[in-house]
């Protein structure tokens, strides 16, 4: 009996250390998501300004060409899969490898790898990895969107991926997010809103030369875009997934609190049991 | 003198909001100055330095260095995509100049990435050029002359 109690009374303490932990990291992760989601609102105003350059551009000029707006017949399709760097965060890279994992059977696919979680199960699957991008740390900033970008446009007008698609989980509310796919390459132009009505803007030195620093320019920052809202979205899913971790051990250490106690009864009465026994006996 | 809404935004965060009555910019074409009414337009910028009058502030002009992006002129507003964007104040001359000679030392080189190196290189000088420029008018009419 005295063996149980002590193992039980192990196992309290070590569960409530564990709830230690989880109940740290959720305030961690609360803190980042708010630095996150601040970094995420920031970038805002230059994605829209950006898209409605590209919008003006496409509106004014009919049958615009450029080699990152032409489409072929997709043989092989690649993927710019945003994973997170590190695990305990519920079901945020799980959705997402799930989403790519549809599409394997559409036709080959060519990964490219943002985060060491995608990364690393790339690599197990032996995926054929065009790049990989790892770790990102906690605040991507944008010359790592570049780098994405470049290593997309490459591999797309090299011809060895017919399209490109981004994959990331998506923030929906401040503790919701949803595996989301995007097609990067070849770029859709922003469908412009309704006439605005007022002059056509000039475009200088020609509305080719504009496009031509525009795309790229308008493909990083879509892979920014999608870059921090998807660490906003890592850090609530790390969030939720602390809250109930912490929340699940206190019912576990409630429950074994219980038990604990009952033992030790029993070990009290048998004590109580032995004595007034040995008492009878000498009388 | 007529000013009009000046926003400058980059990837990362918005940069500048306010009123501006004249500003300079290079793009790939060249210098363009932007008054009050000037004609919608949209062009790339090149490395530059931009230098703004802005309408409510003591000190005249400000300066400040941006790394590309571009120039976009509306009859109601202007905005100014820019990389990357710092007022002229913040940038470290030394590191900006190593930079310039690093860049120099990679055009050289023939196994170097050229195209990088002629970006690195631009966008060192339109650092050096804002940092200098804030400085005073007389250093910056000696680097330009120095410049040719």
């Amino acid at each position: 009996m005295a063996e149980n109690l002590k193992a039980i009374r192990r196992r309290i303490k070590s569960v409530e250390s564990t709830r230690k932990m989880t109940q740290a990291m959720k305030l961690v992760s609360a803190a980042k998501l708010r630095r996150a989601q601040e970094r995420a609102s920031l970038a805002r105003p230059y994605a829209e300004a950006l898209k409605d350059v590209l919008e003006e551009l496409a509106k004014g000029a009919s049958g615009l060409g450029h080699p990152l707006l032409t489409e072929r017949p997709v043989k092989r399709r690649g993927y710019i899969v945003l994973t997170s760097d590190r695990g305990l965060c519920g079901p945020y890279n799980s959705g997402v490898l799930r989403l790519v994992e549809g599409q394997r059977q559409a036709g080959a696919v060519v990964m490219v790898a943002v985060g060491k979680k995608g990364r690393d199960i790339f690599r197990r699957r032996q995926d054929e990895i065009l790049a990989e991008f790892a770790p990102i740390g906690d605040n991507p900033d944008y010359l790592l969107a570049e780098a994405i970008g470049q290593a997309a446009s490459t591999a797309f007008l090299s011809g060895a991926v017919d399209q490109v698609d981004l994959v990331w989980s998506a923030s929906v509310s401040s503790v919701l997010s949803r595996p989301k796919t995007e097609r990067l390459l070849p770029v859709v132009p922003p469908a412009a809103e309704t006439a605005l009505s007022h002059v056509a803007p000039l475009f200088e030195p020609s509305e080719e030369r504009v496009l031509a620093g525009l795309l790229p320019a308008y493909v990083n920052g879509v892979i920014y875009s999608a870059l921090v809202d998807a660490k906003a979205a890592e850090h609530a899913a790390r969030m939720v997934a602390m809250d109930n971790a912490t929340r699940n051990a206190g019912d576990l250490i409630r429950s074994l609190v219980l038990v604990r106690n009952r033992a030790r009864q029993a070990a009290i009465t048998g004590e109580i049991a032995e004595i007034v026994g040995g008492a009878a006996a000498l009388v | 003198m007529n000013s009009y809404q000046l926003r400058i935004v980059t990837p990362e965060r918005p940069f500048f909001e306010g009123p501006c009555t004249f500003l300079i910019v290079r793009t790939e074409d060249g210098e363009i100055g932007v008054l009050h009414g000037h004609t919608p337009l949209v062009s790339p910028l090149v490395p530059t330095v931009v230098d703004l009058r802005l309408e409510n502030d003591s000190e005249g002009r400000r300066y400040l260095a941006v790394s590309g992006g571009f120039l976009e002129v509306r009859p109601d507003k202007v905005t100014l995509l820019a990389r990357t964007a710092e007022w002229a104040g913040e940038i470290d001359q030394e590191r900006a100049e190593a930079a310039r000679l690093r860049a120099e030392e990679h055009l050289l080189d023939t196994a170097a990435d050229r195209e990088r190196a002629r970006f690195a290189k631009r966008r060192a000088e339109a650092r050096l050029q804002a940092a200098r420029a804030e400085q005073g008018p007389a250093a910056r009419l000696a680097h330009d002359r120095s410049a040719g």
